[in-house]
């Protein structure tokens, strides 16, 4: 009965959780593409210096993990591959589960770690320091004034990481091809590219763009939602990297489910 | 400051509040508060800590919505207004909070003029003139490009203050402008708020509890305990009062409960002094 009433609850605030994030996502949507037009303007430079934070600055980071991740991609491959005589096949391996999967949910942890967490800590330390108070009471809305932006700058920037960090992973996965498999760099690349689908890519990107919506939302609500006090922007920051990284996991089975289902 | 009000086109208030209730979950703050506010008119509401002063302010700008009652501002009851609606109103409102509140990340400048860039299609230039006017006003010319914190505390208020003149609003609210600051730089704030009230005619409504800042600034007072209005008059009339929780207030006489709890200690020190010592602030 207890345990019951206890799942029943968790259940309820799970359900109540997905709504707010639901709704946030929507209103950000909505200004981003319908205010525009009815008189309430975008402010394209705000989204401009996001999408520098959320993307441009995320590169030499993401594309050192990604091209340690191909290069581990690689070895593990070759580990089984090995033993058929098959090595030829590293570069396809590593080209597909680099598009289809780890590109983006590699670059969707990077960003959580970068960015996610950096919403959450900014709109929590301007709800406490009653800026988002102020803004209201300037009659801008907070969401078309913070998270639009963000929330713009990542469902472009999002997808553009995912291509980068495609590329750089399947050059990792190239310099052990050469190194220890008798590629050349021109032939692993080509057979690289050749091994993909078009669909491949763009399940990538799809679940990228998702990604984007997610970790937005995610880290504005928890921001949003932060209590008085300092050290409840400390604990909405964690919540925010923890919760984005569960819910881009939920969001990458659905889809994986959902491409595999359709054929995609 | 009759003679003023009847300058105005419109002789009615500028605000009004009908049997204002206010509530938190299942907890009543505000119990049922009536008051006017007229054009022009410096109204101080003071309150200690707990009295639902605060959030007597927060619902007069929208920021918290009463469970019933009226909010009559400019011939509409924000109470049941959309939210469009209420921006409409916000744009002729402007508040100073009582951390100041600017945005860190941008500058001085930006911060006041973010409402002229959001609200008007001013050009930039106009825009820029006019943000220099209201530095200049809160006497802050010169510092547009700092950024927040490398401003005092009194300069962050005053620029919070320039912020809420952006729009040239007709009301504006205070919410415990010296809070935080030294006696000096807070009489400082208090002379800005006369200035604002001589230069503009604005109506100001101030929360607070400094009483020597309360007698300084008000035209009228309201004294706000446990949610409810305990009293609301002039200076003369607050200071006249024989009203105990008023006299308790101006007096600055602690809580029985506290006070006996003080007994038990100075029995201890054997030092029955400072017991019960009236003598508070009283304004000039």
């Amino acid at each position: 009965m207890e345990l019951g009433s206890q799942i029943g609850g968790g259940v309820l605030n799970g359900l109540a959780y997905l709504g707010s994030l639901t709704s946030l996502a929507g209103r950000a949507a909505y200004f981003a593409f319908v205010a525009p037009f009815r008189g309430k303007p975008l402010r394209v430079q705000r989204v401009v210096s996001q999408a520098l934070e959320v993307g441009v600055r995320a590169l030499p980071i993401l594309s050192l993990i990604t091209f340690f991740i191909g290069l581990i991609l690689a070895l593990q491959a070759a580990y089984e591959l090995r033993k058929f005589g098959a090595m030829d096949l590293v570069a396809t391996a590593v080209a597909v589960s680099m598009t289809r999967e780890l590109g983006p949910l590699i670059t969707a942890i990077v960003v959580i770690g970068r960015s996610g967490s950096a919403f959450a800590a900014e709109i929590g330390t301007m709800k406490v320091t009653e800026e988002i108070d102020a803004l209201e009471t300037m009659a801008i809305s907070p969401i078309q004034f913070l998270v639009t932006p963000k929330f713009l700058a990542m469902i472009v920037m999002l997808p553009c990481l995912t291509i980068w960090a495609n590329s750089m992973g399947i050059l990792g996965g190239a310099s052990f091809g050469v190194a220890q498999a008798d590629f050349t760099w021109a032939r692993y690349i080509r057979t690289s590219v050749e091994s993909l689908f078009l669909r491949d890519l763009v399940t990538g990107l799809i679940k990228s763009v998702m990604f984007g919506i997610t970790i937005t939302a995610v880290g504005c609500l928890e921001g949003l939602n932060t209590g008085a006090g300092a050290e409840q922007v400390g604990k909405s920051t964690t919540r925010a990297v923890v919760m984005s990284i569960f819910m881009v996991v939920v969001v990458d089975l659905i889809f994986t489910v959902l491409f595999f289902v359709v054929g995609g | 400051m009759d003679a003023e009000n009847m300058e105005s086109v419109d002789s009615g208030p500028m605000l009004s509040l009908r049997d204002l209730r206010v509530s938190y979950g299942d907890r009543e703050i505000l119990h049922g508060i009536n008051f006017d506010v007229m054009p022009g008119e410096t109204l101080v509401i003071l309150g200690g800590s707990g009295s639902g002063k605060s959030t007597l302010l927060r619902t007069l700008v929208g920021l918290e919505k009463p469970s019933s009652g009226e909010i009559w501002i400019k011939g509409k009851d924000i109470a049941k207004i959309s939210h469009d609606e209420m921006d409409e109103i916000r744009k002729r409102m402007g508040m100073s909070f009582q951390g100041s509140a600017l945005f860190g990340s941008m500058t001085v400048g930006e911060n006041v003029a973010l409402p002229l860039r959001e609200h008007t299609k001013l050009e930039d230039s106009t825009i820029e003139i006019m943000l220099r006017l209201k530095l200049e006003q809160v006497g802050l010319a010169g510092f547009e490009y700092y950024m927040p914190s490398q401003l005092s505390g009194g300069m962050m208020k005053r620029a919070a203050v320039a912020r809420a003149m952006a729009m040239d609003p007709e009301i504006l609210f205070f919410d415990e402008p010296s809070a935080g600051l030294d006696p000096i730089i807070a009489a400082g704030i208090d002379q800005l708020i006369l200035e604002m009230k001589k230069a503009f005619r604005m109506t100001i409504i101030v929360v607070t509890h400094e009483l020597a800042s309360a007698f300084l600034i008000a035209d009228r007072m309201v004294l706000i305990d446990k949610g409810n209005v305990v009293l609301i008059g002039t200076k003369e009339e607050m200071r006249a009062s024989k009203q105990p929780r008023v006299r308790q207030f101006l007096d600055r006489i602690a809580e029985p409960e506290v006070a006996r709890e003080l007994d038990y200690l100075q029995m201890l020190t054997e030092d029955r002094r400072s017991l019960g010592v009236p003598g508070g602030k009283r304004g000039t």
